[in-house]
């Protein structure tokens, strides 16, 4: 393993990241603080909604968030890289198997996701204003879940990324990442749908529903939510499961 | 210590996926794959390729459009997967042994790859980065490339608004940045002015005089002509002629070509000139002069002044030319180079 190689190819992503840096923080909080703005103030203040949906927002906030950042940042270069500017074509030909760039690939998208897991929480208490009960009781765990969705972010950015092709980008959206956040108890708890109890089942196939929830297990525990131990089972499978896809899908697209 | 490169009966065949499925989306190739998947259609681009290019050589594949050279490049650069055959750089087999080969490899690539998030020196530095280099030996390593291909003034603008040639002459200081043993050129004057072609190939030649191996492509015969040692003719995927430029070009019958200028140019010379020993085409040009395609070269000389003198022409400017590898080419395979 050659680390020099690695931590070359992850400060090439820092320093892309930081030139970019207006462009990604827009591209990153403004669809969240917009919906945080209308559901958790407009609808609150108005009465529509209870205070306490504040509170269950925030966390369902954060894992949207994340997994937005992480799936765009490993999957919308990966795909303009391979079949486009070819740029990543350099960093094949560095001294290092082709396995490790992806995995830089993943460590660059996880580091992003995380960043943006920690400014949303700020930002979005901000939005909201007073009323938002959120307490970190477990902060190892805490820590835990938050490196697993990171994890499952990127992974699932470098699958989609080495399996979809450019012209699919619109569709990547429109079938994948919308459906996923809608049933990915993001903007309510997974008890909620208590009501639906074949829909209840099927979105547990959604690895977001165990980022929402674990996140909301961590943050605001006075909610109902899945047991942490089963969102921290459900989240290492598809980690891997992720990562075993996207290195297989990256190997391939690496050789002609 | 200079290193060679060996290929070994390499064949790679590229299965291309059909239109409709390529552009259909995900519906169209899901349900063809669910029903009868449209057959793949099978493109041989090599067929059995073996070559030699011993450590310390500038070697070149010269070939038309299509024959294979760029796969080549990319089998013996980890970047294409042959279909069988093995390939090796120094003792390094290139499929096993990626990362040691990588290491002593340097690519300039067909078509331009350069990282368009990052400024031209930045392209570099972060090169030089990834294999390793010091901070200060990579950031003296950029400056003295940008200057030597004379970048330097651009050196921190971004790379997208470069033009095509100033991205093909930072491809090729970005390949040399490493100082690689062996540095692979797919095509690399092509899109360059002929000034800045002159420059790239004295750099090649003082590259390889630093005791490294060259491997390039071209389908330009003056190219190949001004800069190998050796080359190797490729056509469908197969070395069809190999050798120094002067052997292969010995190697053809009627390669010779006489640019004569008369005074006084009459039919009755053309026609003596055509029954000349050796003489395979005469070609009279405006009037004052004529094209001869000869086995020979200077031994003709003489036979064509005693004919211009006895039909009261005089002989004022011969020039002859070598066979070149444009008619090699023509002779090995039935095609011109330029088609
Ligand atoms: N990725 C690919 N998929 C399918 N076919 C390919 C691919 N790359 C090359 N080919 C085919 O392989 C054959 C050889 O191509 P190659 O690029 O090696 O030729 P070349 O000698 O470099 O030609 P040129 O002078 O045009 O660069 C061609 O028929 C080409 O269509
Ligand atoms: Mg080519």
């Amino acid at each position: 393993m050659n680390w020099k190689t690695f931590f070359a190819m992850l400060g090439r992503d820092a320093h892309v990241a930081r030139r970019n840096a207006i462009q990604l923080f827009m591209q990153t909080f403004l669809q969240p603080l917009l919906f945080v703005f209308i559901f958790g103030k407009v609808m609150v203040g108005s009465g529509y909604m209870p205070e306490a949906y504040k509170s269950l927002l925030l966390p369902g906030i954060i894992a949207i968030s994340m997994t937005f950042t992480g799936v765009w940042a490993v999957a919308m270069p990966l795909i303009a890289e391979f079949q486009w500017t070819r740029e990543i074509e350099d960093r094949l030909l560095a001294p290092i198997s082709v396995g490790w760039i992806a995995i830089e690939k993943v460590i660059a998208g996880m580091l992003q996701a995380l960043v943006a897991g920690l400014v949303v929480i700020p930002l979005a208490w901000l939005v909201l204003g007073r009323g938002v009960a959120i307490s970190m009781g477990t902060p190892l765990i805490f820590a835990v879940i938050i490196l697993l969705v990171a994890a499952f972010s990127a992974c699932g950015g470098l699958a989609l990324g080495c399996s979809m092709d450019q012209q699919h980008i619109g569709l990547m959206f429109s079938l994948v990442m919308t459906p996923m956040i809608f049933f990915g108890c993001t903007y309510y708890p997974w008890s909620a749908l208590k009501t639906f109890p074949i829909l209840q089942k099927i979105v547990l196939v959604n690895p977001l529903v165990y980022a929402s929830e674990g996140m909301r297990a961590t943050l605001a525990p006075q909610f109902a939510h899945l047991p942490v131990a089963a969102v921290i089972l459900a989240l290492v499978f598809f980690d891997v499961l992720l990562l075993v896809v996207g290195l297989r899908q990256f190997e391939k697209k690496a050789v002609t | 210590m200079a290193v060679g490169i060996r290929t070994h009966d390499l064949r790679k065949v590229y299965s291309s996926v059909p239109p409709m499925a390529a552009g259909g989306g995900i519906v169209a190739r899901t349900s063809a794959r669910g029903s009868k998947q449209p057959a793949k259609e099978q493109i041989p681009a090599l067929d059995g390729l073996s070559l030699e290019v011993h450590p310390g050589e500038i070697f070149c594949l010269l070939g038309p459009n299509g024959a294979g050279k760029s796969t080549t490049v990319g089998v013996l650069t980890t970047r294409v997967r042959p279909t069988s055959g093995q390939a090796w750089i120094g003792e390094h087999d290139v499929w096993k042994e990626q990362a040691q080969v990588k290491r002593l490899i340097g690519v300039v690539p067909q078509r331009a790859n350069l990282d368009f998030s990052l400024t031209a020196r930045e392209i570099l530095v972060y090169h030089g980065a990834y294999f390793g280099l010091s901070s200060k030996i990579r950031n003296e390593r950029a400056d003295a490339l940008l200057e030597k291909f004379k970048l330097t003034e651009r050196g921190n603008q971004m790379v997208r608004g470069f033009s095509g040639g100033m991205m093909q002459r930072l491809s090729i200081a970005r390949a040399m940045m490493h100082d690689p043993q062996v540095l692979f050129l797919d095509e690399p004057s092509a899109g360059l002015d002929p000034q800045t072609r002159i420059l790239l190939w004295e750099i090649i030649r003082e590259y390889h005089q630093a005791g490294k191996t060259v491997l390039l492509t071209t389908h330009n015969m003056e190219e190949a002509d001004a800069l190998c040692q050796r080359l190797a003719i490729v056509d469908h995927g197969r070395v069809i002629a190999l050798g120094t430029p002067g052997e292969l070009k010995a190697s053809i019958p009627g390669g010779f070509l006489l640019r004569l200028r008369f005074a006084n140019q009459t039919p009755q010379l053309i026609e003596r000139l055509q029954s000349l020993a050796g003489v395979r085409e005469v070609r009279a040009a405006d009037g004052t002069g004529a094209d001869v395609y000869a086995d020979r070269g200077g031994s003709l000389i003489s036979e064509i002044a005693n004919s211009a003198a006895s039909t009261g022409a005089e002989l004022s400017d011969v020039h002859i030319s070598e066979p070149s590898l444009e008619n090699l080419f023509l002779h090995h395979t039935g095609r011109s180079l330029r088609d």
